[in-house]
């Protein structure tokens, strides 16, 4: 099987600062205790997969992200996109323009006063020519439904348009991956779906890779396969059927479960004959209509 | 301490180009000791409204009470009202500064020219009530995790002793156990003060929990007012507005359709799942 992501004994160690002396900390690795951020994670992301990382804060999934763009390099172990090794300096900058990265707060990623100048920026870095720039600054923008606001400063637009600007950023620059860090936490209802909606689309309809980090058990439940991290190991994966019935094993880790398989799950300890992977409301709705009509 | 909103409107850069009306005619009564929920979608106004409760913004026209007292009717009370409403902003940790938790905490008290031993006293107890164990007060807020950085924060307003507390946000962009940790504190807080209080929050799920009364805002109006159960079966209107009730309201709504005969008004999981076994055993 080919992977566009493949991390193997993936070891990522930082040195905390300690708490008696700051100045000193950084240099010398007695100033402070080493952490495992991640610890052996071992995955393998297939082309167009629609993958969602989920565990507690600290748990090591965003240490994970920022290796699969070079943000971060291993302390052992290896990690190849499209099969070239993220340690290469040489290739770096290869890797950074098929990995796009949307951040959590859509106010620090918008550099531009005018959006589709925004758009541009990543292109225009590229030294692609102008008449070509155009021609994807405008198709990025139909893409994310925001070409009508292309003219428009992005500070009046909501939060879920401006992750959908820097989505659009993103495709601009033709990925093969976008990796989306908690890019739904700091949104309204409205806007979570604005962006899933997007994120969807790209999977589905253009083929992207999509590695989907989130607190969001509801975003996480349409996702082809979820990896929940927990003191930087992969502790529970599968399809969002698989992971989502070990309830007790997610809420041990400090998680929630969708509403859907939480009533599932209680419904079955009173003695309710449901199959197990029962994780969305409309699988639930479909199923307790079947103990309806027996 | 209650507090009552009449014929409120703000409108903000008045006078220009971009004038724009954020709130539209606001009248609502909050009772001394209410655990009230806000809800509305981005840009409806709720942050705007909640800035005026302690005249962090002042009204274009209409009036601010709180327990009959106009806030804005005299300017030397100001600093009084401040400190009986107590508003906690999104990320209030973005608001640290002190060399440490004990020092960022003391420095509401401190301002208001509070005794050694008071300030000991608040700071301790507000400390405690957000769950902040006496081992972190010497350490730099700063080394603290996101969730406990937090509860810092909250404290700072708690050492003040507010009679109102307003939180925008609390468990924005923190884990599933982070956000209970903090939420389960604020219910304790409400219930041990008996102070009120006003939280604002997108999830739903949260606010079914937690809250006696909720305030829909929408256009910079009141449009909806209620306790949970009559909020939450009102899954047209809420949607209409760009809200939604709650994933164990929705599957209730589902199964009814399909000929289950569930109550209206049930929105959380244990209520939905004693329905359905209900409606299972008489068949």
């Amino acid at each position: 099987m080919e992977f566009i992501v493949k991390a193997e004994n993936l070891v990522y160690k930082y040195v905390a600062p300690s708490s008696s002396d700051e100045n000193s900390a950084g240099d010398t690795t007695d100033a402070g205790v080493p952490l495992l951020a991640l610890n052996g994670i071992n995955v393998g992301i297939k082309k167009g997969e629609f993958v969602a990382v989920l565990g507690h804060n600290g748990s090591g999934k965003s240490t994970f992200a920022k290796h699969i763009n070079c943000l971060l390099q291993p302390t052992s172990g290896m990690v190849w996109v499209n099969g070239i090794s993220t340690a290469d300096e040489e290739t770096i900058w290869d890797i950074r323009q098929s990995v796009g990265m949307v951040f959590q707060n859509p106010d620090n990623q918008i550099i531009a006063t005018i959006v589709e100048e925004d758009v541009a920026f990543g292109p225009e870095n590229l030294g692609i020519p102008p008449s070509e720039i155009r021609k994807r600054v405008d198709e990025a923008l139909a893409t994310v439904g925001m070409s009508e606001f292309a003219g428009n400063p992005p500070h009046h637009l909501s939060g879920g348009q401006k992750q959908r600007v820097a989505i659009a950023g993103i495709l601009a620059m033709r990925p093969d991956i976008i990796v989306l860090d908690e890019s739904t936490a700091m949104l309204d209802p409205n806007g979570r779906k604005e962006v899933m909606k997007v994120v969807k689309q790209l999977n589905e309809e253009e083929g992207i890779t999509i590695v989907f980090i989130t607190h969001y058990m509801d975003e996480a439940a349409l996702a082809d396969r979820v990896i929940v991290v927990a003191d930087g190991k992969i502790v529970i994966e599968g399809t969002p059927a698989e992971v989502f019935s070990q309830i007790d094993e997610l809420k041990a880790i400090g998680l929630d479960v969708p509403q859907a398989a939480e009533i599932a799950h209680k419904l079955r300890n009173h003695g309710i004959n449901l199959p197990q992977g029962v994780v969305t409301p409309q699988h639930l709705v479909e199923e307790l209509e079947k103990c309806l009509l027996k | 301490m209650s507090i009552e909103i009449k014929d409120l409107c703000h409108v903000y850069s008045k006078g220009t180009t971009f004038a724009k009306n954020a709130l539209n005619n606001i009248n609502l009564t909050i009772k001394k000791g209410d655990f009230v929920g806000l809800i509305g979608h981005t840009g409806s106004g709720k942050s705007t409204l909640v800035q005026h409760l302690n005249s962090l913004l002042k009204p274009s026209s209409g009036q601010i009470l709180l327990d009959g007292e106009d806030i804005n009717a005299d300017k030397s009370r100001l600093k009084a009202i401040r400190t009986k409403v107590g508003l906690v902003f999104q990320y209030p940790e973005h608001q640290l500064f002190d060399m440490t938790v004990y020092k960022d905490v003391s420095f509401g008290p401190k301002n208001a020219g509070l005794s050694e031993e008071e300030i000991k006293e608040r700071v301790e107890s507000a400390l405690e009530m957000v769950g902040i164990a006496p081992e972190l007060y010497e350490k730099s807020p700063f080394e603290l995790s996101g969730g406990q950085k937090r509860r810092v924060a909250i404290a700072g307003v708690l050492a003040m002793r507010p009679e109102v507390l307003v939180l925008d946000e609390p468990a924005a962009g923190l884990d599933p156990r982070g956000r209970d940790e903090i939420l389960n504190q604020v219910k304790q807080m409400h219930e041990t003060l008996g102070i009120t209080v006003i939280l604002v929050s997108h999830s739903m799920e949260d606010i079914a929990r937690l809250v006696n009364n909720i305030l829909v805002i929408n256009k910079g109006e009141i449009v909806l007012q209620g306790t949970p159960t009559e909020i939450f079966s009102k899954v047209d209107e809420l949607e209409d507005i760009g809200l939604s009730t709650t994933q164990s309201a929705y599957i209730a709504r589902d199964l009814r359709q399909k000929g289950f005969a569930l109550p209206e008004n049930i929105f959380t999981v244990d209520a939905v799942v004693d329905a359905i076994l209900d409606e299972l055993k008489k068949r």
